[in-house]
């Protein structure tokens, strides 16, 4: 604190120090504040005095004193005064020539010392909370996880009970965050989806020509593009995107509007924040997302086209078609229904992460991380299923 | 300009002075010309109505904002000519306490307290938790709140523990926003007391941005009244009460205002470190 006169402490400052001329004479000197006192507090409990000695402690060379350094100073007092030996074996200390607004402090910090000793003898009577066993270990996070599966499923629940509301009142369901949403969701992401599913075209057909080389088979890499791309690759990319981008977006929105106290004020205006913040969302997602899938489809067969005109001289027109009799409609259909599935995971994924942010900056962050790790796992293993399921049908 | 003293020429012992500020952001004007001089160990207040920009102006005293022009001089150093150094050197030796707490979510409250020793001392753990206890009993919080996260506090706690973090370097200079803004009677009336304390103790020179009037009667050394731009009125409470502007009438005028003021006068600034009672608002 301004103990210091202006200046001093950045040009005249010497570190605190303590040096004992003989056994009973301590001299304290320099700046005894935080920042100067470096590794003294250290070399002090080494400091070591006969029992029962007098000593006297001069502070006259005391430059400059502030809580931390007074807080040292007491600290050392009271040791070699004896804390925890028995009666008579600790010294006095006559402290001398302190000035006396470092006494004041050190008289505050020798008062709340005594307090806290006093608070420490209490709480150290009190038995100490035992440590939990390797049952409770185990049982305490399966059981946290148990209750997120539920509040999960009930947050399913919710959402579903309030798309039915919706569905039936069709005024009251709110069409500019819907539109917004596509936007924002849906036609925001066309570039990057874009590109992406291009390169993925172009990595499948450059890795498929060296094996179909050499069994002359150049043509049927319209085959292996066409359909990897438009039942699985095309979805499957478009998903982890949109997971990526618009799912943890969602989280951040929501858990931030959570933490700022906006969705408790939606509620007390009377507005549910399913149906503002949740609903327009899924929709818009849902509507979306095979859209985008139909782009991918497009962009990565073209992707395809053109790494087999370069690497396996099959023109435009023999791939086209050979994709035509290769490629069914139902490969087509395949692949787009399973993406309003995926979107309803990410979207609904997203705004349960996003409402279970409870706290402050770092809780935002770790929701949305686990927004998108648990959105894109949830995908695959949806796409997993679909390939059990649409295999058991032949389709 | 009708203050209670020259102000062209800073007296001597300013800590912080400014001069011919003027701030605008874009087409907005905040200041046009704002001069002021806070003396060592002062509790000053910078009062005026919302939007007059003296929140703007004690961001501006501690550098997370630069004036467009004028200068700012702090402990010596100008502003406007500091080096990183200088600067690092001149942070540690404010410490402030945000209107929201400003403590860090991913921290407890002991070690956002103890955070600037740990990062600017050499000092062990042990002994920065003990110092950091310390600070935090200061302010009247209770020892089990060290372990609790912001989050789980109210904002009256937060309040005090953004406080005992602005003084775990024993600031000389004390930077206050809205200090009881959201707190209840009795806690803004310890927030007054150790307030009082504080300087008492160390010497401290506290500026402060606040609306409320008992701490304004009762603790303000000096008060200066900023709006439209410029300062509109300096000196004590007392002084204030007795200009005859548009700008600072309201801050006398109302029946909220004159009730502080008749309890202020009848009981004397120097009486008010009884109890939290003295100074309970007029609701």
């Amino acid at each position: 604190m301004a103990v210091v006169s202006d200046g001093s402490m950045e040009t005249a400052a010497i570190p605190a120090a303590i040096s004992q001329q003989d056994p009973l004479r301590l001299i304290l000197s320099g700046s005894w504040t935080a920042r100067l006192l470096g590794v003294l507090p250290q070399q002090l409990d080494q400091l070591q005095t006969p029992p029962g000695a007098k000593l006297t402690a001069d502070g006259t060379q005391v430059q400059a004193m502030d809580t931390a350094g007074a807080w040292v100073l007491q600290k050392l007092i009271n040791r070699l005064e004896g804390e925890g030996k028995s009666e008579g074996e600790g010294a006095t200390v006559t402290l001398q020539g302190l000035p006396q607004k470092f006494s004041r402090i050190l008289e505050a910090v020798a008062q709340r010392a005594s307090l806290q000793r006093a608070s420490d003898k209490t709480t150290t009577n009190s038995p100490q909370p035992q440590a939990p066993g390797w049952l409770a270990r185990v049982g305490r996070p399966t059981a946290d996880m148990a209750g997120q599966a539920l509040t999960f499923l009930s947050f399913i629940g919710e959402s579903a009970v309030a798309f039915w509301f919706c569905a039936t009142h069709p005024a009251r369901l709110r069409w500019r965050p819907v539109l917004f949403n596509l936007r924002t969701a849906g036609v925001d992401a066309l570039p990057i989806v874009g590109l992406l599913s291009f390169l993925l075209g172009v990595v499948v057909a450059y890795q498929g020509a060296a094996q179909l080389r050499l069994y002359g088979a150049n043509i049927f890499v319209a085959d292996l593009v066409g359909l990897s791309m438009l039942r699985e690759f095309a979805p499957l990319i478009a998903a982890i995107i949109i997971a990526g981008r618009s799912g943890s977006a969602y989280t951040a929105q929501i858990g931030t509007m959570a933490v700022t106290e906006e969705i408790d004020a939606l509620r007390t205006i009377g507005i549910e924040p399913l149906e503002l913040l949740v609903l327009p969302k899924v929709i818009a997602l849902m509507v979306a997302l095979p859209l985008l899938t139909v782009f991918a489809d497009g962009l990565g067969v073209a992707g395809g086209m053109i790494m087999a005109r370069a690497q396996l001289d099959v023109s435009f027109n023999e791939f086209l078609d050979r994709f035509v009799l290769a490629v069914s409609p139902t490969a087509f259909l395949v692949g787009i229904c399973k993406a309003p599935v995926f979107a309803a995971i990410i979207a609904i994924v997203g705004c349960y992460q996003g409402f279970q942010t409870k706290g402050g900056a770092d809780s935002v962050g770790r929701q949305t991380t686990r927004s998108v790790v648990q959105s894109i796992f949830l995908v695959i293993v949806a796409d997993a299923a679909f390939s059990v399921v649409f295999s058991a049908l032949d389709l | 300009m009708a203050t209670a003293e020259p102000l062209l020429e800073p007296p001597l012992d300013a800590v912080i002075s400014l001069h011919q500020v003027a701030t605008r952001f874009g087409d907005h004007v905040v200041h046009t010309d704002v001069s002021l001089a806070i003396r060592r160990s002062e509790i000053f207040a910078v009062i005026g109505g919302s939007g007059s920009g003296k929140s703007t102006l004690l961001r501006e005293m501690i550098l997370l904002q630069h004036p467009n022009q004028g200068s700012i001089t702090v402990l010596g150093h100008d502003l406007r000519t500091l080096t990183p150094d200088q600067s690092l050197a001149l942070r540690q030796r404010w410490g402030v306490m945000f209107q929201h707490g400003g403590l860090f979510g991913s921290l407890t409250v002991l070690e956002n307290i103890g955070l600037p020793l740990r990062e600017h001392t050499q000092l062990d753990d042990g002994l920065i938790d003990e110092i950091a206890a310390w600070k935090l009993s200061m302010t009247g919080l209770k020892p089990q709140v060290g372990g609790q996260y912001p989050a789980e506090l109210s904002g009256g706690m937060m309040k005090r523990a953004s406080l005992a973090r602005a003084l775990a370097l024993d600031p000389e200079l004390l930077f206050l926003d809205e200090p009881t803004a959201g707190l209840d009677p009795d806690s803004a009336g310890g927030v007054d007391e150790l307030v009082l304390g504080l300087r008492d103790l160390f010497g401290l020179t506290i500026v402060m941005v606040t609306h409320d009037l008992d701490l304004l009667w009762q603790v303000a050394d000096r008060v200066a009244v900023i709006g439209d731009g410029t300062v509109q009125g300096l000196g004590t409470m007392t002084e204030l009460s007795q200009l005859d502007k548009p700008l600072i009438r309201p801050f006398f005028d109302g029946p909220r205002a004159r009730s502080v003021q008749d309890q202020a006068q009848v009981k004397g600034p120097s009486q008010l470190t009884t109890t939290g009672a003295a100074s309970s608002k007029p609701k």
